[in-house]
């Protein structure tokens, strides 16, 4: 085997490895998320922030417009204070939407749902969104569920 | 008498074995600190690495590309019969690319590599110790460390992360074709769902990293082996078969305490 032939099936061996890279890269991970062009920030507080991670998405009407790029506890409002990076082609929110944490099918992840309000001003970086409502908490619901029906029974017999 | 003279014996064997297998470890690490601060030589004369690329890296590809299509479709089918009770078999796609990038792709191309390029590089580097080859370079002021082991050491580091990937690759596609060309899965579904859960950070550079740390394991194991083999026919044949016994069990072992680093949490 000549010098040249092996140096040409080398370097086709290191190109199908930078190629396979690139393939599991591009179409198997979620590298295409990161290449986020323009964005801006917005925060939003909540009592509950249930099972939200940084990077979770945040959307609005299903679509996907931008992630949680931070998770804060502030110990002066205890409140959970999330920070949001939002693509900047979505960039007309009005100063009232809502913002709620929201859980994908039953047991899915959970993610942020933008509810669009009506005023005219609109959203900009750094602002904080006052309309939120937290995550729902299986564990709480089913509590307050129990302890209603356990106040039901207590009524009855009183009477 | 008797008896106590024979639990002596045999206290002695275990012994000697004990200090018998230390000093091959301590010959081991200062082989492994040679052959690195031989590889500075390599930029010198980098056509060596090119060479045992060749015989390194390319004639194992073969039996990289067959096993990971192989894999990637046994993979599919069998998760596609655990998910489809659930409903969940859209999820195929997500649990192969995740196994095969996290644990699959760089273990069983570890293994594989031990077994193709390892025990060959131990073999070829024995043979030239029987055969005097070495004691000949150094007679001629030529470094067989420069020259011989560094230049495959140094190509199996690099083949290793390469192969790998290549692997994962293509066991992905060998999934593609047998969930959705033959189960009939959503193509869509198939890619999406890894992209949204495979994390480029966690799960293909932590892969890649354990790659590379399986491919200086690896080498370095078969190159010493080589190296520090009895010249003798059988001696080689019983440095061979340690190469990829003890490349194995270190690949497995390592690869237990990389996930535990890596992934847990």
């Amino acid at each position: 085997m000549t010098s040249r032939k092996i140096e040409i099936l080398v370097g086709l061996f290191v190109a199908a490895g930078i190629a396979a890279f690139f393939m599991l890269a591009m179409s198997v991970s979620n590298m295409s998320s990161y290449r986020s062009g323009e964005s801006y920030d917005l925060k939003a507080r909540f009592d509950n922030i249930g099972g939200l991670k940084v990077r979770s998405p945040v959307s609005a009407g299903g679509v996907t417009i931008g992630r949680v790029s931070d998770i804060q506890y502030n110990s002066e409002s205890y409140e959970a204070e999330i920070s949001m990076r939002i693509d900047a082609k979505y960039n007309r929110f009005p100063v009232d939407t809502a913002a709620s944490i929201l859980t994908s099918g039953l047991l899915g992840e959970q993610f942020v749902g933008f509810e669009p309000g009506a005023e005219d001003e609109f959203l900009r970086s750094g602002d904080v969104i006052d309309l939120t409502q937290s995550a729902l908490v299986l564990e709480q619901i089913i509590g307050q569920f129990l302890y209603s029906m356990g106040d039901d029974k207590g009524t009855e017999e009183a009477e | 008498m008797n008896l106590i003279n024979r639990l002596i014996d045999r206290l002695q064997h275990i012994g000697a074995a004990t200090i018998h297998s230390f000093r091959r470890l301590g010959r081991a690490s200062v082989f492994l600190l040679e052959v690195i601060s031989s590889c500075v030589s390599l930029f010198v004369r980098p056509m060596l690495v090119v060479k045992q690329l060749y015989s390194v890296g390319v004639q194992t590809l073969i039996i990289i590309v067959v096993a990971g299509l192989f894999v990637g479709m046994v993979m599919a089918l069998q998760s596609y019969y655990a998910l489809v009770d659930f409903g969940a078999e859209d999820s195929v796609g997500v649990m192969v690319a995740l196994s095969l990038l996290r644990e699959l792709g760089p273990v069983v191309t570890a293994l594989l590599f031990a077994g193709r390029a390892g025990s060959a590089l131990t073999a070829e580097i024995g043979l030239m110790k029987a055969t005097e080859q070495l004691s000949g370079m150094e007679m001629m002021a030529v470094n067989p460390m420069q020259r011989i082991v560094a230049p495959r050491f140094m190509a199996g580091v690099i083949s290793m992360p390469l192969l790998a990937t290549i692997f994962s690759a293509v066991g992905v596609i060998g999934a593609y074709l047998v969930a959705v060309q033959l189960l009939g899965l959503d193509s869509g579904a198939f890619w999406s769902q890894p992209q949204n859960k495979v994390d480029l950070h966690l799960d293909l550079y932590n892969g890649i990293i354990k790659s590379v740390v399986f491919g200086v394991v690896a080498t370095w194991i078969a190159v010493f082996e080589g190296y520090d083999c009895i010249p003798t026919s059988e001696g080689l044949g019983q440095a061979t078969t340690r190469t990829v016994v003890h490349s194995s069990l270190a690949i497995l072992f390592l690869d237990f305490v990389l996930t535990a680093l890596m992934f847990a949490k």
